[in-house]
């Protein structure tokens, strides 16, 4: 109709373009590192300021079974999809069932941690700087793995009712995405908070 | 091109019911409806924070006044700041962004639809709980209603002890909700300008529009995040007894400046980023010159982004930090002067030799020109530490962003409300009423802002609530608040302007300018899916290629 018809009849362009899914993907990421910088950075810069106890070396304990859990979910979220993409998808739903098992091993890893923190060590988001930017850092993070989690429970309830299909690879390559985020967060939280922190 | 803007529109024979249309328009997830959604909501807020401002000016125009009591007084700077950076210069950006990036870029729709909805809304209701706060501000306390802690909100003012009941709440929840609306709205500036333009159009024959709104985007996504990170922090502190900002505790005060800063500075190239995208569109079409420097715009543009986001501390300079920080930042600051002169250059390089046409958005884009030059000399003076320890937070700073944020970015939103109305309603606006807004607004804006910078050189510190007589200060003080009123003049002008030609302006056509860009050549207003057939171009004025087959554009890029 109204479209200028200013295609010249020598050239016919190639043409395609980014997906639009893992573009904003990226982006959603880009603004979540965001958020999460200023909390590593607040914490780091309060390490050591808190002007009464528990200390972080007090109290602490590495979580290296629950850091294993969560970064293998990040290869089995990958082989899910690399499943999917060849279509097979009871396969996938294994690995992506997976997946979700060590998210919330992970989550109740992060529960039970806590609890030894308030009620055995006495340590809340009240007591000082440390409980402050400890809950609020480890905290944000857990929040996000429960909203990955939740996003992964639908995915597989689409599974188990038969809706998901070989086309549908790429929306769950972009879930993944921000699995894999969820993990690189980790290992930036697990570094400051149980390795330079403590 | 214009004859053929047919059939659709006398589609709509019936009249609708008026619960349906608005139905409609609360359903919208079409980018132009949201767009001026958008507009309209953030013109809404200019109302109130023009009151505001009206109230602050009248309060200080003579000493000892007591036009309204000190605690209305710091509401009202607090919820002027507040309002026009969140809830008028965002939203009034993000939806020229929404209205027009599909229609440049020749797409049908933003990325994400339903995600540009939700973003909107999230911007509404956090509008809707800042101004609640008058309602629903002083808690159980019987403490003062609305937000009073400055619009960059320094702790430990914000804590519990010094900020009773819920205002501050009301402040940084609305901030917070309204955040998660700009960084979903970037996202999808973002993944439209790089997943949805048309064939034919690369990166580099993008309307200088589309990719200053990308580096916008860009900066809202990487620095709006910050301001969500530090509102949350907030939040604990206040709500579950954290100590982030408590400095009995250990906590920091000054981490709070930084963490705002970072978001506040880079908020300002949020902001005046679209302001060159239009002035970059529009120069061009009133020169009838191609853009001067093309790469060079967008290579500034680019630069600017990421100076921008190192500077933030020169808002700091009189908290007292290291030397070395100080030189840093000091010498940030200036850098950024250089990209920003490259654009002014190439704007009146742009104009040089070209057939001017002083219609009234050129008239505001060469206000534009000139104002934001003074501003950015001001700016580059107080990014030198000394004279900041000087003159920091002193009506001087108050002068110098206003020319800022009114001289620069206001005066080209005006010229843009003006250059795509006929496009937006399918009607020309008022050329007289036009030029008088523009008068009666250059006239108030200068008398305002170029005063105010006099009583800052004689020590008159910003926020204050009244001054004592014979300092220097009072004829200052009158002039700077009689500007306010011509100001306010040329506003009312210009929405009855607005009002008069939707409705009985004269039918504008699909090209009133005789433009370039693609959305142009699509019906005024365009239809839901803006083009019929999706456009294909080859070089950066599509419609001059269309216009001019003898000698199109595409033989020189």
């Amino acid at each position: 109709m109204s479209a200028p018809s200013v295609t010249m009849p020598e050239a016919d362009i190639r043409w395609s373009l980014p997906a639009r899914g893992p573009a904003g993907m990226y982006c959603l990421i880009a603004a979540e590192a965001a958020i999460f910088t200023i909390f590593v950075v607040a914490y780091i810069f309060y390490i050591g300021k808190s002007v009464s106890g528990p200390q972080p070396h007090d109290v602490l304990r590495v979580p290296v079974f629950l850091t294993i859990c969560l970064l293998s979910s990040s290869l089995t979220i990958h082989f899910a999809i690399k499943l999917l993409s060849k279509g097979r998808v009871i396969s996938f739903a294994l690995w992506w069932l997976l997946t979700v098992t060590l998210g919330a091993v992970f989550l109740a890893g992060t529960v039970r941690e806590w609890r030894h923190l308030i009620h055995d060590e006495g340590l809340t988001i009240q007591t000082n700087l440390f409980g402050t930017t400890y809950y609020s850092l480890v905290g944000l993070h857990a929040f996000h793995v429960t909203v990955g989690l939740l996003a992964l429970v639908t995915v597989l309830i689409f599974t188990l009712l038969g809706n998901v299909r070989r086309e549908h690879t790429q929306r769950a390559e972009v879930l993944s995405m921000y699995w894999h985020f969820v993990d690189v967060v980790w290992v930036v939280v697990f570094i400051v908070v149980y390795v330079v922190g403590r | 091109m214009s004859t053929q803007s047919i059939a659709w529109a006398k589609t709509e024979v019936s009249r609708r019911p008026l619960v349906e249309k608005l139905h409609e328009w609360v359903t919208t997830v079409d980018h132009k409806r949201l767009g001026i959604l958008y507009i309209l909501y953030a013109l809404l807020f200019l109302a109130f924070g023009g009151v505001e401002a009206t109230i602050i000016r009248i309060q200080l125009i003579r000493p000892h006044n007591s036009f309204v009591s000190p605690q209305v007084f710091n509401r009202m700077f607090t919820m002027h700041g507040t309002t026009m950076i969140f809830f008028v210069a965002m939203p009034i950006l993000f939806g020229f962004a929404n209205y027009l990036i599909p229609l440049m870029i020749g797409a049908r729709d933003m990325a994400f639809p339903r995600l540009n909805a939700f973003s909107f809304w999230m911007t509404a209701f956090g509008g809707f709980l800042l101004y609640f706060s008058f309602v629903g501000g002083d808690g159980l306390y019987g403490a003062g209603n609305a937000p009073d802690v400055g619009w960059f909100a320094y702790a430990p003012l914000t804590s519990q002890t010094f900020s009773r009941g819920h205002s501050t709440d009301f402040w940084i929840l609305s901030l917070l909700v309204s955040g998660f609306g700009s960084i979903g709205t970037a996202i999808n500036i973002i993944a439209t300008i790089l997943c949805m333009r048309c064939k034919g159009m690369t990166l580099g024959k993008m309307p200088l529009l589309a990719w200053l709104n990308l580096v916008m985007a860009g900066l809202v996504v990487l620095a709006v995040s910050p301001l969500t990170a530090a509102q949350l922090m907030l939040l604990v502190d206040r709500y579950l007894g954290g100590h982030f900002f408590d400095t009995q505790a250990g906590g920091s005060a000054v981490i709070w400046m930084h963490f705002f800063w970072i978001f506040g500075h880079p908020e300002v190239y949020v902001l005046v980023i679209p302001a060159f995208a239009f002035a970059s569109e529009i120069i061009p079409v009133f020169s009838r010159k191609a853009i001067f420097g093309y790469p060079v715009m967008v290579a500034a543009t680019i630069c600017i982004g990421f100076i921008g986001m190192s500077v933030w501390a020169h808002h700091m300079f009189t908290v007292g930090m290291s030397s070395a920080a100080n030189t840093f930042f000091v010498l940030s600051t200036m850098a950024i002067a250089v990209p920003t002169g490259i654009k002014i250059f190439n704007w009146l390089a742009t104009m040089w030799g070209g057939q001017i046409d002083f219609k009234t958005p050129m008239l505001f884009c060469a206000a534009f020109l000139f104002q934001f030059l003074v501003a950015g000399l001001t700016g580059v003076m107080m990014s030198a530490a000394p004279f900041d320890w000087q003159l920091g937070n002193s009506y001087f700073v108050v002068a110098h962003f206003h020319y800022v944020i009114l001289g620069g970015i206001f005066f080209t939103l005006f010229a843009a409300f003006y250059y795509w109305f006929p496009k937006m309603s399918g009607r020309m606006y008022n050329e007289t009423l036009g030029k008088l807004h523009f008068w009666l607004f250059l006239i108030g804006f200068h008398l305002t802002f170029d005063f105010m910078h006099i009583p800052g050189i004689l020590g008159m510190p910003r926020r204050i609530y009244t001054y004592e007589p014979g300092r220097g200060w009072d004829i200052w003080n009158l002039i700077v608040t009689v500007g306010v009123f011509f100001q306010a003049a040329g506003v009312l002008v210009f929405i009855g302007n607005l009002l008069w030609s939707y409705w009985r302006g004269k039918v504008a056509g699909s090209d009133p300018w005789d433009a370039w860009t693609l959305e142009w050549s699509t019906p005024s207003p365009p239809p839901t899916y803006n083009f019929a057939t999706i456009p294909e171009v080859k070089s950066r004025r599509p419609l001059w290629d269309l216009k001019h087959p003898e000698d199109p554009d595409w033989q020189y890029e």
